[in-house]
C-alpha cells in the first residue's frame, strides 16, 4: 500500500488522473441477486405551491414499489423525491427520531415519518402536514408561532442565587421529576393533534409548550416557579387545555403532555 | 470570454488553467477586460425579502385538520362532550326562560298531559333523546373530575375510562329508555 502511494506521488499530475479511468475491481462470477416481487404502494401527498399561490392544495398520488424502499414513510418520500418528483418539499434531517424535522400527518395521525413504518399493504397512504398549520411549501408548516411560544416560556434556568463553587446541585429524585418532561424534541405532534389548539393557536400555548413550562416548574434548580406559574394564571394561556389526550395519544417519543399540564393545573389549584 | 465559447475554446482554456502562470494570467486578463456575466441575478435588499416574504405569508393556506384526523376516542369524545353540554344547557335554559314568560302552559301539569297524549314511539324516542346526553355528560364528568384529582392521567387510562364512560351510558340510557 504504501509502496503503491509512494508512487503515485511521484507521477505527474494528468498522468494520476488518467490513472484513475482504469476499473480497478476485477470482474467474477456472482450469484443472481434474488429478485423481489413488486410491492406497489399508492402514496397520496398533500401539495401546495407557493409559486401559485391561487390554485388550492391538492394530493398527489404516487405509487412506488415497497420492496425497492426502506421501511420508514421517510425512506418513501426521499425515493419519491429522488425518483419520481424532485419537487415534492419536506424536512428531514436526522433520520432517527431525534430531531423533529420530519414531523407530519401520516394516515391521520401526527408523527415523524422517520419513526413510521410503511404499512406493508396495498392501501393507500395519505400524508399530509401538520394539521391546523400555515403551510410554506407542501409538507412545510411554518412553526414560527410556535417557537414564539415555546420562547415566551422563558425555557432556561432561572435563578438568582447560584452556588458560590461549581454546579447547581440536585437530589435523584429531584432529577427523576424530569424524566418525561426533557425528552421532548419540540417536533410539533402534540400541538398540532389538539383540537383546543387549533381553535386558539394564538393564544393558547399548546401541550409541547406547557410541558416544558412544567418541566422548569417541577426543576429544583430553577428558583422563578412562582413567576412561571404567574404566567399561566389566565383564562387562555393553559386554562384551554380539556384533557383531551390527542397530544399523548400522538407523541412519537412517548412522552405525556397531557399529565404534565394536569400537573400544572393541580399545582396552580393549591396556590 | 465570448470569443472563446463562440469558437468552443472554453473548456481546452479552462484546462490550461490548472497549469499555473501563462494561462492564468491570461485567464485573469480575459475576466477583467470582458467580465459579462451569462446569467442575470435580481438585486435584493434585506427589505425586499422581508416583503415578499410577508406578501407569501399572506397566500399561505391552512392544513387541514379535524377532517383528516384520525377518529380517535380521545378527541371523538370531547367533542361529544361538548355538544351534549351545549344541548342540555339550551334545553335548561330554554325550558326555565319558556316557564319565565308563559308559566300557564309550561308548568308540570301541563307538560305531564302533553307527554301522556303522545304515542308510545314518540315517548321511548324523547326519554332516549334526553337519557343519553345526561347520562354521557354526567360520567365523561365524573372522569374529568379524577383527571383533575391526578387520577387515570395515561393514554391507557384515557382508553379504559373512556370505554367505561361508554358503557355505563349505554347501560343507564337503556335502563332510563326502558323504565
Amino acid at each position: 500500500m504504501s509502496v503503491l502511494a509512494q508512487a503515485a506521488r511521484r507521477l505527474p499530475r494528468s498522468c494520476l488522473s488518467d490513472a484513475r479511468t482504469f476499473t480497478t475491481s476485477v470482474t467474477r462470477f456472482q450469484a443472481e441477486p434474488l429478485q423481489k416481487p413488486v410491492l406497489n404502494k399508492e402514496f397520496k401527498i398533500y401539495r401546495w405551491n407557493p409559486d401559485e399561490p391561487s390554485s388550492k392544495p391538492t394530493l398527489q398520488s404516487y405509487t412506488i414499489d415497497l420492496n425497492q424502499t426502506g421501511p420508514m414513510i421517510l425512506d418513501a418520500l426521499i425515493k419519491i423525491k429522488n425518483e419520481i418528483d424532485p419537487t415534492l418539499t419536506f424536512r428531514r434531517s436526522c433520520r432517527e427520531g431525534i430531531c423533529g424535522s420530519c414531523a407530519m400527518n401520516i394516515n391521520g395521525q401526527n408523527t415523524l415519518a422517520c419513526l413510521c413504518r410503511i404499512e406493508r399493504d396495498t392501501k393507500d397512504t395519505k400524508i399530509y402536514p401538520l394539521p391546523h398549520m400555515y403551510i410554506v411549501k407542501d409538507l412545510v408548516p411554518d412553526l414560527t408561532q410556535f417557537y414564539k411560544q415555546y420562547k415566551s416560556i422563558q425555557p432556561y434556568l432561572q435563578n438568582d442565587n447560584p452556588p458560590e463553587k461549581g454546579e447547581f446541585l440536585q437530589s435523584q429524585e429531584d432529577r427523576r421529576k424530569l424524566d418525561g418532561l426533557y425528552e421532548c424534541i419540540l417536533c410539533a405532534c402534540c400541538s398540532t393533534s389538539c383540537p383546543s389548539y387549533w381553535w386558539n393557536q394564538d393564544e393558547y400555548l399548546g401541550p409541547a409548550t406547557l410541558m416544558q413550562a412544567y418541566r422548569w416548574i417541577a426543576d429544583s434548580r430553577d428558583s422563578y416557579g412562582a413567576k412561571r406559574k404567574e404566567l399561566l394564571q389566565n383564562e387562555m394561556s393553559m386554562y384551554r387545555c380539556h384533557t383531551i389526550f390527542n397530544c399523548a395519544r400522538t407523541c412519537p417519543k412517548g412522552l405525556n403532555p397531557a399529565a404534565a399540564i394536569a400537573k400544572i393545573k393541580l399545582e396552580l389549584a393549591a396556590d | 470570454m465570448l470569443a472563446t465559447r463562440a469558437v468552443g475554446l472554453g473548456p481546452s482554456l479552462r484546462q490550461t488553467a490548472f497549469k499555473p502562470a501563462r494561462a492564468q494570467a491570461l485567464k485573469n486578463i480575459v475576466r477583467t477586460n470582458f467580465a459579462k456575466r451569462m446569467i442575470q441575478t435580481e438585486r435584493l435588499k434585506p427589505e425586499d425579502a422581508v416583503n415578499i416574504l410577508n406578501s407569501q405569508r399572506l397566500k399561505r393556506p391552512s392544513s387541514p385538520h379535524f377532517t383528516i384526523y384520525q377518529p380517535q376516542l380521545t378527541w371523538i369524545g370531547s367533542i361529544f362532550n361538548r355538544v351534549t353540554g351545549v344541548a342540555l344547557s339550551v334545553l335548561l335554559y330554554g325550558f326555565s326562560l319558556a316557564y319565565l314568560f308563559a308559566p300557564s302552559t309550561f308548568d308540570s301539569e301541563h307538560v305531564i298531559e302533553f307527554v301522556k297524549g303522545l304515542p308510545d314511539a314518540a315517548k321511548y324516542a324523547g326519554k332516549f333523546v334526553l337519557a343519553l346526553p345526561f347520562t354521557f355528560h354526567g360520567f365523561n364528568g365524573l372522569r374529568h373530575l379524577a383527571w383533575d384529582s391526578g387520577r387515570f392521567l395515561t393514554v391507557k387510562g384515557a382508553y379504559s375510562t373512556g370505554y367505561a364512560v361508554i358503557g355505563a351510558t349505554a347501560l343507564s340510557t337503556i335502563y332510563f329508555t326502558v323504565v
